[in-house]
């Protein structure tokens, strides 16, 4: 892939995480479609879009509440995406999971736990079965800093490291000051710990801290830590580091800027005071887009029409998942045993 | 004592707030009780004045539960706001593998007061993981006690109970969708002992067995069977699993003969299947037709209003239980 089109890539891939989620928000005003809070991925896009760049189709990523960016980012259609979270018949679990558990069994996303902590060991479990089945597949875990409150993370991590387990612990702190985010120290209200990083290295586990806003960076690492991976040196950890989107302060997302307008790359000013220190300093999607303008990796022109295709990919997903009907109740009857 | 009508959440705040009054060592573990509802603001005058004997606790429920007993066996008792049941789920082996046995076990010598608060049930797009309804687990657990609430005075007293004089561990389990049901309260502080059942509606016809959210289907379920059916049911509310008033439910089956019970948890193996179990035993007597029970239907909580709907034991499933029992 020559740099340009690696960047249109990137730049594609976390658009679509956002125009996706924005959608969800404007969709959330009639309660009968999203009828009670979910969480958004805005602001952590180059995370997932950068980490699951280095994977293959039948890697394994598991992923939390906070799961829709993952799901696309591994290769899930919008429209099946979007259609689960409003519960309808053609969303990848047939309307039973919703914004809590989207999942995508046929690209390596097979089960979605809304519990903290509840994929870790799981996930480790899948990775156990590659190492032994001597398959080179890897598991990725992507998981928030709470996960570190708690036990589960602990037995996990000392299993996975006795055992050596093909598993990459994403651990996205999302809650980190942009000052804060190249760092050492990451401080969370509810953890003892003055630095999350050293808790996964008391356990001998490589651990890297990635700005978890720059892409490109992440793609790039977790591309050296896949590789590791697949050579046997497993378990890793990475603590990617994020700002909050002051749209997110809530347990129900609001859009206090509006939608964000790709524009605003370049022109910092425009955004509303609320939002417009984050979208300057924290926003993966602006920073990537003023980037590759900088770097002559995209053209301003380039630019705004991936966006515009972009924005148009997602219009016809929610038209097509508002169209899918809901599911027959009696079909809740089905699979309840294997 | 005067009373007058307010809502369910503001029944939890006065509660609240009546006990830490009264037990100047009380602690809160958690605070919130009333979930993602319209009230979720209830609690903020409390939370401002007690501050400093509510802990935060990370997102470690075996550890914090855990720790709730330790304080409690010596002494410093407290309510453990865990909001969502299914997050007890964590903390099972410190609830019903420790709580729950600490007193026969020390052979009554030592006692394990905490009171456990949780949102059960399905609050509407919870789906599999926030829908959970654990009571009947705790319930089969010797040593726990088991509250669940349906009136707004019967939050007050019961809470009051657990938390002040019971000398035992309680799992408390509100129903989210009760929060915005009013009812009147007596003003002043008071409390309903463990194993106290109320009958809510008197009728000749059925009995229906309900506790916390299906006493107010159950009583909806009445209305219906009464204007469209010409049936009387006898309602009675629980309020308590263990202790479970065996007495007051007798009676009504004595009367009516027939009896519908039900539970917003699995209808097999739930608390619906347990009162089943134990009217047909010990009521045998009495009745005149198969006990029928209504429960949630087998299979994981789902998120599409369509599919939830479904598997919630509404008030049209009761209607045609208590039909069927009846037999018009
Ligand atoms: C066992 C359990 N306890 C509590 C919750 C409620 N809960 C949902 S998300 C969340 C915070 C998680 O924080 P973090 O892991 O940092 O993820 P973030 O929301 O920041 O992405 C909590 C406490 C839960 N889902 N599971
Ligand atoms: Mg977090």
């Amino acid at each position: 892939m020559t740099s340009n089109e690696r960047a249109a890539t990137l730049l594609r891939g976390m658009l679509r995480i956002r125009r996706l989620e924005e959608k969800l928000i404007h969709l959330a005003e009639d309660k009968t479609l999203i009828r009670a809070h979910y969480h958004l991925y805005v602001g952590q896009e180059a995370a997932g879009t950068g980490a699951c760049s280095a994977l293959r189709r039948d890697d394994l990523v598991f992923t939390t509440h906070r799961n829709h960016g993952h799901v696309i980012a591994k290769g899930g259609d919008p429209f099946r995406v979007i259609a689960e979270i409003i519960g309808r018949r053609d969303g990848y679990l047939g309307g039973r999971g919703g914004t809590f558990h989207v999942a995508a069994p046929e690209i390596g996303i097979p089960h979605t736990s809304a519990i903290v902590g509840g994929s870790l060991p799981i996930a480790a479990g899948t990775a156990w079965a590659a190492k032994l089945g001597r398959s080179d597949r890897v598991t990725v875990v992507f998981f928030g800093d709470g996960v570190m409150e708690e036990g589960v993370f602990y037995e996990t991590l000392n299993i996975a490291q006795l055992w050596r387990l093909p598993i990459l612990f994403y651990m996205e702190n999302n809650s980190v000051t942009p000052e804060e985010r190249p760092g050492r120290g990451s401080p969370t209200s509810s953890h003892a710990a003055k630095a999350l990083s050293d808790i996964p290295r008391a356990f001998g586990i490589d651990t890297t801290i990635l700005d978890g806003t720059r892409v490109d960076r992440v793609a790039r690492a977790v591309g050296g830590l896949v590789a590791r991976l697949r050579a046997g040196e497993g378990p890793l950890f990475v603590e990617s580091r994020t700002t909050r989107w002051p749209g997110n302060y809530g347990s129900f997302p609001r859009l206090p800027g509006g939608d964000t307008e790709i524009g605003w790359a370049w022109d910092q000013a425009a955004p509303v005071e609320e939002v417009r220190e984050w979208h300057a300093k924290s926003d993966p999607i602006l920073l990537w887009a003023r980037e590759c303008e900088r770097a002559g990796t995209l053209s301003r022109d380039a630019i705004v029409t991936i966006d515009r295709e972009v924005r148009e990919e997602i219009e016809k997903a929610a038209a097509a998942a508002l169209a899918s009907p809901p599911p027959d109740p009696r079909a809740v009857l089905e699979n309840a045993y294997a | 004592m005067p009373e007058r009508v307010i809502s369910f959440a503001q029944a939890i705040a006065e509660a609240v707030e009546g006990i830490m009054e009264e037990d100047p060592r009380l602690q809160l573990i958690g605070a919130r009780f009333t979930g993602h509802t319209k009230s979720a603001r209830v609690m903020d005058p409390i939370m401002e004045r007690y501050a400093d004997r509510i802990s935060w606790p990370p997102i470690s429920e075996i550890a914090y539960c855990g720790i709730a007993i330790g304080a409690a066996i010596t002494g410093v008792r407290s309510v453990v706001e865990m909001s969502t049941a299914t997050f007890s789920y964590e903390a099972i082996p410190q609830i019903v593998n420790e709580a729950a046995i600490v007193h026969a076990n020390s052979d009554g010598r030592v006692c394990a007061p905490v009171v456990f608060h949780v949102l059960y049930g399905i609050r509407g797009a919870g789906a599999a993981q926030h829908s959970g309804s654990p009571q009947g687990w705790y319930w089969s657990a010797p040593g726990l006690q088991v509250a669940m609430p349906a009136t707004p005075a019967d939050m007050k007293g019961l809470l009051r109970y657990a938390a002040l004089r019971s000398s035992g561990p309680t799992v408390l389990l509100d129903h989210q969708r009760l929060m915005e049901g009013f009812g009147p309260v007596p003003e002043g502080p008071f409390e309903i002992p463990f194993g106290q059942a109320s009958v809510e509606r008197e009728g000749d016809d059925a009995t229906i067995v309900a506790a916390s959210i299906q006493v107010q289907r159950a009583l909806e379920a009445a209305d219906v069977l009464y204007r469209d059916h010409g049936i009387a049911v006898e309602v009675v509310n629980l309020r308590t699993l263990q202790p479970l008033d065996h007495a007051t439910i007798a009676r009504s089956v004595k009367k009516t003969g027939r009896v519908v019970v039900t539970d917003e948890s699995p209808e097999d193996a739930g608390v619906a299947s347990v009162l089943a179990g134990i009217v047909a035993s010990e009521m045998f007597d009495s009745l005149r037709a198969p006990v029928k029970r209504v429960g949630v239907l087998p299979v994981p909580v789902p998120y599409a209003k369509t599919m939830e709907d479904f598997v919630t034991p509404r008030v049209e499933r009761i209607v045609a239980a208590a039909r069927e029992v009846v037999g018009r």
